[in-house]
């Protein structure tokens, strides 16, 4: 750790306090690591490199993006308010599954309810700030560990619910026996059970690049590019970078710096406000907050709703974005994934869950694999080809420390568990604040330090500034 | 919100929110209560299984007094703190605040009304500085609407109000002399300052009345001088206390009036010179000079 904290004790303090600045450092860090590993690779395996820089950094950037968007909802519930909850996934599956049965065609299989994608967008957002209410109710009138309980398993519920055969709407025949279209009302629809759904495009980007008429805006880009299109994806051709990868980098750049500025600037101004500091008392003393008279239950069941929404939405551009979405997408180890960013950043502090996402999804969660790359190429140069043994017994009886390494390198994307695992004790253990979570963010929507002089005589003197 | 300070007419309330008394009780005691009784309790009772804690308790505070609340340990007087702000759900009688029936109200509605109350513990919302402490109490903040903290145009308001509410938050710390802790950690603060933070923290809430549970518990002999000079400040400025407290002495010094309980029932009450007096008293407290 003291590298590390030599290099962060390098950073200007003025950059330490500016969050903005903060975020971008962290940014550009990241940045210029995957640059320099994929240079490397690159150079390694005889690729172009620019291509694989390119691709790398849309990737990168887009769980970034995720990342940071999710864990800046759930600082709303956790950080802020101290809701604690782990039923992430739930949610986010709510915000995705109605949102494609919202736009799916109504003669699809499953048939959907052939909405406009704007409007089933906002429509599912609705929803699951809806379905977020109706779970609050009841569950926050519990404790906190009650309240962890009842989200997780309500985020199961909805995943099994989504699972099962029963709503699938993929037998349409009436009179088939297994005949499992969901019927209200004249309005069919269906989940895909196990075969999960189609979700309305699986390139966000053609929005911008293929778009030529309101038809399309409103159901989906055909394909074929705009005059836009053609100039940027030309460009791009002109290097060697293909189509996918520009049409992958513009949607992850646009979730990073419009829907990741967004969600901040609605969360610091939700914080920062009288809402925010009643929130923050519910964190700390819920009774005390009552006694001040404050109705924290309607407080609460308000921030659970508006964090579900944000949760959703963030659902919608994450897991909505591939095109095709099964139940088994919403397991409870997404839920954790966001937990352990929001833990790494530090709860509590919007810059915070920016930067934990971004912590997370690059050092983390893909940090491991590229590592892996890297010394494989590096052990190969020197030793040849490494072996790679197919169980863990094998490795081990083997008493072969390069068979120890070839066996991690295969199996390093599971082994970023143990890895995570090990962070996650490391921090509790040392820095249970996370990176940022130490730092002073007033709850208030002025700067409360600073004294107005209006009513104070010797303000003239001081060459205070009247604010009036 | 800040029309809640005012008293409306007992009628003019909803019936739903009232508690399971005899409705013509309530009307006659509220009609009974003369303006110069901001608090009333009436015939209070409180159960917790089978051990009675509070068992019909009835007592009044005059407008503007300082009175005292004392008992040995276990006579319930938190308990009936803690029913007359709306903690507990009391089992039985009623307690009326300014002529109107506050029983079985939630404790942000008592709070509303301006009827205010410290902890026993001094409950600190420990990782909030001191000034986010003061700025949460104030009543009828705009920006406690989502809409209002959110939207541009409207939170210039939010902006214009926390101006105004933070030099009157400035003014209080001053007035208490703990404004050189304002950016602290409420954690941070020693056992003595935050029971100073708690009290004005409470007062920011602009209350007409507060109830002080032990605010002298564990508050060093200095910092014990300070707060007592606040409380007879405020008191001159027209504030009602009723306090509850464990040292005699400074109950008898300080109170205009002294209610004694003993055993969940009210034992005696008057002036401190008939509570020392009083024969029961000193039996309760068995033979313990008063």
């Amino acid at each position: 750790m003291s590298v590390a904290q030599r290099a962060w004790g390098a950073v200007p303090d003025s950059v330490k306090e500016s969050d903005r600045q903060l975020i971008a450092g962290v940014l550009l860090f990241t940045y210029l690591l995957y640059i320099l590993a994929q240079t490397f690779l690159a150079i390694a395996n005889n690729a172009a490199i620019l291509p694989a820089v390119a691709n790398s950094l849309q990737n990168i950037t887009f769980l970034i993006a995720v990342y940071a968007i999710m864990a800046l909802a759930l600082n709303l519930h956790w950080g802020y308010t101290g809701l604690f909850n782990i039923g992430i996934a739930g949610f986010m599956a709510v915000g995705v599954y109605s949102m494609s049965i919202l736009a799916a065609p109504a003669t699809g299989s499953p048939p959907g309810l052939g909405l406009p994608i704007p409007v089933a967008v906002v429509g599912a957002v609705a929803i699951t700030a809806l379905v977020g209410g109706i779970a609050a109710l009841p569950a926050l009138q519990l404790d906190a560990d009650y309240l962890a309980i009842v989200t997780v398993g309500f985020s199961e519920i909805i995943r099994l619910v989504l699972n099962a055969s029963y709503f699938a709407g993929t037998v349409q025949d009436p009179e088939a026996s297994g005949y499992n279209v969901v019927d209200i009302f004249g309005i069919q629809f269906g989940t895909g059970g196990g075969q999960g759904i189609n979700t309305p495009t699986s390139s966000p980007a053609d929005f911008l690049y293929s778009t030529t008429s309101l038809g399309d805006l409103l159901y989906g880009p055909s394909g074929d590019p705009n005059a836009l299109g053609s100039a940027v994806y030309a460009a791009a051709e002109s290097v060697g970078v293909n189509s996918s990868v520009v049409n992958g980098a513009t949607y992850s750049f646009f979730l990073l710096l419009v829907v990741v500025t967004l969600y901040y600037v609605l969360l610091v101004r939700i914080g920062n406000s009288p809402f925010g500091r009643v929130l923050k008392a519910i964190r700390e003393d819920e009774l005390v907050a009552q006694s001040l008279g404050k109705d924290t239950r309607w407080f609460k069941v308000k921030v659970f709703m508006v964090g579900c929404a944000l949760m959703g939405l963030g659902g919608i551009l994450w897991q909505g974005s591939f095109g095709f979405v099964n139940p088994n997408t919403f397991r409870p180890i997404v839920t954790f994934y966001i937990f352990t960013a929001l833990i790494v950043g530090g709860a509590g502090s919007n810059t915070g869950s920016v930067i934990g996402g971004a912590v997370f999804a690059a050092f983390l969660f893909e940090g491991p694999r590229q590592l892996a790359r890297i010394v494989e190429v590096l052990v190969t140069s020197v030793f040849g080809s490494l072996p790679s043994p197919t169980t863990f017994y094998a490795a081990v009886v083997s008493l072969n420390p390069l068979a120890w390494l070839g066996y991690t390198i295969d199996n390093v994307s599971t082994l970023k568990f143990v890895f995570l695992g090990a962070v996650l004790v490391y921090l509790m253990q040392n820095r249970s604040d996370g990176l940022l979570g130490h730092r002073k963010e007033i709850a208030a929507s002025i700067d409360l330090s600073d004294r107005t002089p209006r009513k104070r005589e010797s303000a003239a003197a001081d060459g205070g500034e009247s604010d009036e | 919100m800040s029309d809640a300070t005012d008293t409306p007419a007992p009628q003019g309330k909803d019936p739903d929110e009232l508690p399971e008394v005899e409705d013509s009780d309530i009307e006659k005691a509220a009609q009974e209560t003369p303006r110069g009784l901001p608090l009333r309790v009436q015939g209070l009772e409180k159960r917790f299984g089978g051990i009675t804690a509070v068992d019909g308790v009835s007592f009044e505070v005059e407008e503007g007094s300082l009175t005292g609340l004392i008992g040995p340990n276990g006579a319930g007087k938190s308990t009936t703190f803690n029913c007359i702000t709306g903690v507990h759900d009391a089992d039985g009688g009623a307690v009326l605040f300014q002529g109107e029936d506050i029983t079985g109200l939630k404790p942000y509605e008592i709070a509303n009304r301006g009827l205010v109350r410290t902890f026993q513990i001094a409950r600190e919302l420990e990782e909030m500085t001191v000034l986010e402490n003061m700025m949460l109490s104030p009543r009828g903040q705009r920006g406690e609407k989502l809409v209002n903290a959110v939207t541009p145009g409207l939170r210039d308001d939010v902006v214009a109000q926390e101006t105004d509410l933070r030099e009157e938050v400035w003014e209080t710390l001053e007035f208490f002399e703990i404004d050189h802790l304002a950016e602290e950690y409420a954690g941070n603060l020693s056992g003595g300052q935050r029971k100073l933070l708690e009290l004005a923290r409470a007062l920011m809430v602009d209350p007409d009345m507060l109830l002080l549970d032990e605010p002298f518990a564990g508050v060093n002999p200095s910092l014990e001088e300070k707060l007592l000079d606040r409380i007879h400040d405020l008191r001159e400025q027209g504030y009602t206390f009723l306090l509850v407290e464990h040292d005699m002495d400074l109950i008898m010094e300080n109170c205009e009036r002294v209610i004694v309980m003993h055993q969940g029932k009210l034992l005696a009450e008057g002036s401190p010179e008939d509570i020392k007096n009083n024969e029961q008293v000193i039996e309760a407290y068995l033979g313990e000079d008063v």
